[in-house]
């Protein structure tokens, strides 16, 4: 399973790229790979305030919906609209064309919390 | 059901396994839900052909001088307007009219049948077929022993040469790939397809074969998601979600599976009140009218702004690209056409009321 180097990530199976005080987030190939076929994506509106660990957007394969958490807390900066009509973009290309949205960082020392690479990868047992 | 190590595992276990499989719990088995991705599955069963592992279904011979009739006093459908090889659908209902199981029932000889049972269901059936039966009949609970494949697609007839004179809802005796089975033509997907019933043992051989044989025709194993997505743009009802105890065949519009000119079966009286009188809700068949996440049990159906009922079965349908389902919502909403919205995280969306099925297929 793909767990690049440069990302943190959370035990929810989020992955988060820190960009200055920006942190873009989408979901792990071990959380892709594990859902299947994504077939809808509900994201936060842009501006929304998010809490880390707190559910702020929804994965739906064909089986199931599951709960994406907001791995920082933070404004809502901006959404991958392309994700409405093309969910399927979760499962191609997990961390890149698939991220989800980005976070304006309230609470920086919150990223020292995320797990690294190596913490991720034991996580999930790859 | 709690902790996998209660679950049950079929015969084809190892191969579902090898198979890359990933297994969930299903009506007290571990069952494959799927294998390269429930879409992928799905359109191979529509355009080409899927093989499933039925193993976790039921099997009970029925057989004695009485069966027929101690299964008609059982059982909604007539049984009697069948032939041998042919196969008929019919419900099991308690006193109330409520539905214990629906079945399909095989005449393999004039009073042998062979009855297939929801997983979840066979060892209430069972108890129930042996404590309700109002004549003497042998009674066997072969569900064990017996393992099942399920041949689904436009593909499948090119398998067998006994395809151009097995006809569809009839069952045989054949060898296939050197193994005892008996083949019905049947299935839960609305292509055409074979149900292969055999020996425990022979299934792992007979899996093998038939994805070996079926590479010429890109033939992909398929799991219950698929199955599911598959049966569900059919709306053929799922026992547990669209019909329980708590439903009857008048509710779930399978009046047709029941033979009110019989003399006496179980449930007969309340069925026959509701067909008169007529009843308070009905399974209808819908579609999402605009983009939306895909429709889920237990989500609230509204008509004019008012909860008129509950989705049984949704999905997003693989065929279609949009959001499908079933539900009972009261029986003057049920209509074809009426425009609904489905409450789903307490936003609404729209739908319509289908007609059945709600994948209609070329003639």
């Amino acid at each position: 399973m793909n767990v690049p180097k440069n990302l943190r990530y959370t035990k929810s199976h989020e992955w988060v790229r820190i960009d200055g005080n920006t942190a873009v987030v989408g979901i792990t190939d071990h959380a892709q790979d594990e859902l299947t076929d994504v077939v809808y994506v509900e994201v936060p509106a842009v501006g929304a305030r998010v809490e880390a660990g707190k559910q702020c957007a929804v994965v739906e394969s064909v089986k199931a919906a599951s709960d994406i958490y907001a791995p920082v807390s933070g404004d809502v900066a901006a959404v991958n609209e392309e994700l409405t009509n093309a969910p399927e973009l979760l499962n191609q290309d997990p961390y890149g064309k698939g991220w989800m949205f980005t976070i304006t960082i309230s609470e920086p020392g919150e990223v020292n919390e995320l797990l690294s690479p190596d913490d991720y990868a034991h996580h999930i047992g790859a | 059901m709690n902790g996998t190590e209660l679950l049950k595992r079929t015969p084809l276990y190892a191969a579902h396994l090898e198979w890359g499989a990933k297994m969930v719990p299903f009506g007290g088995w571990e069952m494959p839900v799927q294998y390269s991705g429930i879409l992928e599955e799905h359109a191979a069963v529509r355009e080409r052909v899927g093989l499933f592992d039925i193993s976790h279904m039921g099997e009970f011979l029925v057989a004695g001088p009485n069966a027929e009739r101690a299964l008609n006093d059982l059982f909604t459908n007539d049984i009697s307007n069948i032939a041998v090889g042919q196969a008929q659908y019919t419900l099991m209902c308690n006193d109330l009219g409520g539905i214990i199981d629906d079945l399909i029932v095989y005449r393999l000889e004039p009073s042998v049948y062979l009855v297939i049972v929801n997983a979840g269901n066979i060892e209430n059936d069972f108890i129930w077929m042996n404590t309700h039966a109002t004549v003497s009949a042998v009674i066997e609970n072969l569900s064990d022993r017996f393992a099942g494949l399920a041949l689904q697609g436009p593909a499948a007839s090119k398998f067998f040469d006994f395809s151009a004179t097995l006809p569809h809802f009839h069952m045989q005796r054949h060898e296939v790939f050197g193994k005892e089975c008996w083949v019905g033509r049947t299935g839960y997907t609305g292509e055409d397809g074979f149900e292969l019933f055999c020996e425990a043992t022979d299934a792992p051989h007979l899996w093998r074969m038939l994805l070996g044989w079926g590479e010429q025709f890109g033939i992909k194993p398929c799991g219950l998601g698929a199955r599911d997505t598959l049966r569900l743009e059919m709306c053929y009802p799922l026992y547990g979600n669209d019909i329980t105890e708590e439903t009857s065949p008048i509710e779930a519009g399978l009046t047709k599976f029941v033979a009110f000119d019989k003399k006496s079966f179980v449930g007969r009286d309340v069925l026959i009140e509701q067909k008169e009188h007529g009843v308070r809700r009905k399974l209808m068949a819908f579609k999402m009218t605009e983009k939306s996440p895909p429709p889920r049990p237990h989500y609230a159906i509204l008509a004019g702004g008012r909860k008129v009922g509950e989705v049984t079965s949704g999905t997003q349908s693989p065929t279609l690209g949009t959001g499908i389902g079933m539900g009972y919502v009261e029986a003057t909403e049920a209509k074809t056409g009426t425009a609904i919205e489905i409450e789903i995280r307490n936003r609404r969306y729209r739908a319509v009321i289908e007609t059945k099925p709600i994948l209609k297929r070329g003639p």
